[in-house]
């Protein structure tokens, strides 16, 4: 236990890194994943055909693949913003496919003669989208979306391996000065990891028993 | 959704369609030449000499070598065997965890639902340390372990989403024609809640062969690790991007095989509602609890 307390610096920050790359890289992958969900959904062929393509690649792509491109052949490429924005970068191109197919099946989780009756009193594309499906599918996409971040922050783990010192190397570290307290230390990684995802599930569950009600 | 949320187009707004089509096609085209130009243009690097493009045949030449194609296959089939393994595990803990999960007994319950709240909520890569070095099994059996009780957890939820959202009245006639509690389970409730989650186990089971990715970091030799890193330290690094592309073309054959099977079965046996909207991706069995598996 005394290796634990001893190296909290340590795994504190671990921790602030993790944090960080879930946060900003949750925050581009959601704006990404908005601009592909929109190209999904878009009237014109080919940005359809684009984006799935994009999906299909992304989605079916191993994240370490995603994150050595950024680690080792960007700075290749001569650009190199340090390991930690490479690593934001590969985590935000690697969730922005879960957040678009989240936010389409939310988009097509709106029972269809929502959008009929809004097209029917005359609304345009643009208008049935913002005023009646949107505020409907919102609701629908916050508890997948929320899983999609949970899957994020046990991602943030693999960044560890390609140079960022987050909770997961942090335990690398520790680990290798005290082999005596493996496990131990181990559980208290295990223990921050928690803090983030159990609470991020407790307000998903939370999400969805209010949207419950509402239908 | 998408197809009633517009007019079907006439002629006009055809035309317009067609022309911001076309200009889009032009866009993507023309981003995609940028960038293999910019990959193939020679680079000065970082001492002043010019290093050769990406295409630069000098890039390629190490493929000659059947030795490197021989390494690839072992890596691919090293890739192949732990998933394989682990599938196998995964879905005999997520029978095994689905049925546990919902006995009758508190007793069995409690525990098994903190267990799989544990697991679900913590990375793959940390369960992979922890067996790795808490019993010292060596790399395969750690990654195997931790993909199989991560991947088992998963599988679990989902059969027991499956057998919660079937009828009543299934498990009321399984027991009123005499079959124990067990029985019904096994014989009545499950044999349709493994139908109905088929397309989610795969999907599962996809992401099952993305993670064995992982195992490289604690020192499996699987294709990422023999494809790459040996192979780029080996013929050096002028070689690792063609080595990436030949990597991620093959985890893409095989990962796109898998979720194109996946897509045919859930085809299959999946609803048969007569929806106006393009399908849904599978939906996900209670949304708040399955934490995210990918």
């Amino acid at each position: 236990m005394d290796a634990v307390i001893e190296n909290l610096p340590v795994f504190l920050e671990g921790f602030k890194n993790t944090l960080g790359l879930l946060v900003f890289s949750g925050i581009g992958a959601l704006v990404l994943g908005v601009i592909v969900a929109a190209l999904r959904i878009s009237p014109i062929a080919s940005f359809r055909a684009f984006a799935t393509v994009y999906t299909e690649l992304v989605r079916n792509t191993p994240l370490t693949l995603v994150l050595f491109f950024c680690a080792y052949i960007l700075p290749y490429l001569q650009f190199s913003p340090g390991y930690f924005l490479l690593a934001l970068i590969g985590l935000t191109v690697y969730t922005s496919p879960f957040v678009a197919e989240a936010l389409r099946s939310g988009i097509n989780g709106v029972p269809v003669g929502q959008a009929e009756a809004a097209r029917s009193v005359g609304l345009t594309f643009g208008q049935s989208l913002s005023f009646v499906i949107m505020p409907q599918a919102v609701r629908m996409v916050i508890p997948p979306l929320i899983n999609v971040f949970i899957a994020l922050t046990k991602n943030t783990s693999v960044a560890g391996a390609f140079f960022v010192f987050e909770l997961f190397q942090a335990s690398r570290q520790v680990v290798n000065d005290r082999g005596d307290e493996v496990i131990a230390i181990l559980l208290a990684v295990a223990f921050f990891y928690l803090i983030i995802t159990v609470t991020l599930g407790q307000i998903a569950a939370r999400v969805e028993k209010k949207v419950a009600v509402l239908r | 959704m998408s197809s009633v949320l517009y007019d079907a187009p006439g002629p006009k707004a055809r035309a317009r369609s067609r022309v911001i089509s076309v200009v889009g096609v032009i866009i993507i085209l023309a981003g995609l030449t940028w960038l293999i130009l910019a990959l193939g243009a020679p680079k000065p690097s970082a001492n002043g000499a010019i290093q050769p493009g990406m295409w630069d045949p000098t890039r390629w030449d190490a493929l000659l070598d059947v030795e490197v194609w021989r390494t690839l296959g072992r890596g691919a089939l090293a890739t192949l065997t732990m998933a394989g393994v682990a599938a196998f595990f995964a879905l005999i803990l997520g029978v095994l965890f689905s049925f546990l999960r919902s006995a009758d007994h508190a007793a069995i319950r409690v525990p098994t639902t903190i267990v799989l709240e544990f697991v679900r909520g913590m990375p793959v890569l940390l369960m992979m340390l922890f067996i790795l070095l808490v019993f010292s099994t060596g790399s395969f059996w750690a990654g195997v372990a931790a993909l199989s009780v991560y991947n088992g957890a998963i599988i679990g939820e989902a059969l027991r989403a499956g057998i919660n959202s079937l009828p009543r009245g299934q498990r009321e006639a399984g027991l009123a024609i005499g079959l124990t509690p067990i029985a019904t389970r096994f014989r009545i409730e499950f044999p349709q809640a493994f139908r109905q989650m088929l397309p989610i186990i795969i999907a599962q089971l996809v992401v099952l062969l993305k993670d064995t990715s992982l195992a490289f970091i604690v020192g499996y030799e699987e294709l990422l690790r023999s494809g790459l890193y040996t192979m780029t330290n080996f013929f050096g690094q002028r070689y690792q991007f063609s080595f990436f592309l030949i990597v991620l073309a093959i985890y893409l054959a095989m990962n796109l095989s898998l979720s194109w099977l996946a897509r045919v079965i859930a085809r299959r046996s999946g609803p048969k509602a007569g929806k106006l909207v393009d399908p849904a991706p599978e939906p996900m069995p209670n949304a708040a609890g399955a934490g995210g598996g990918f």
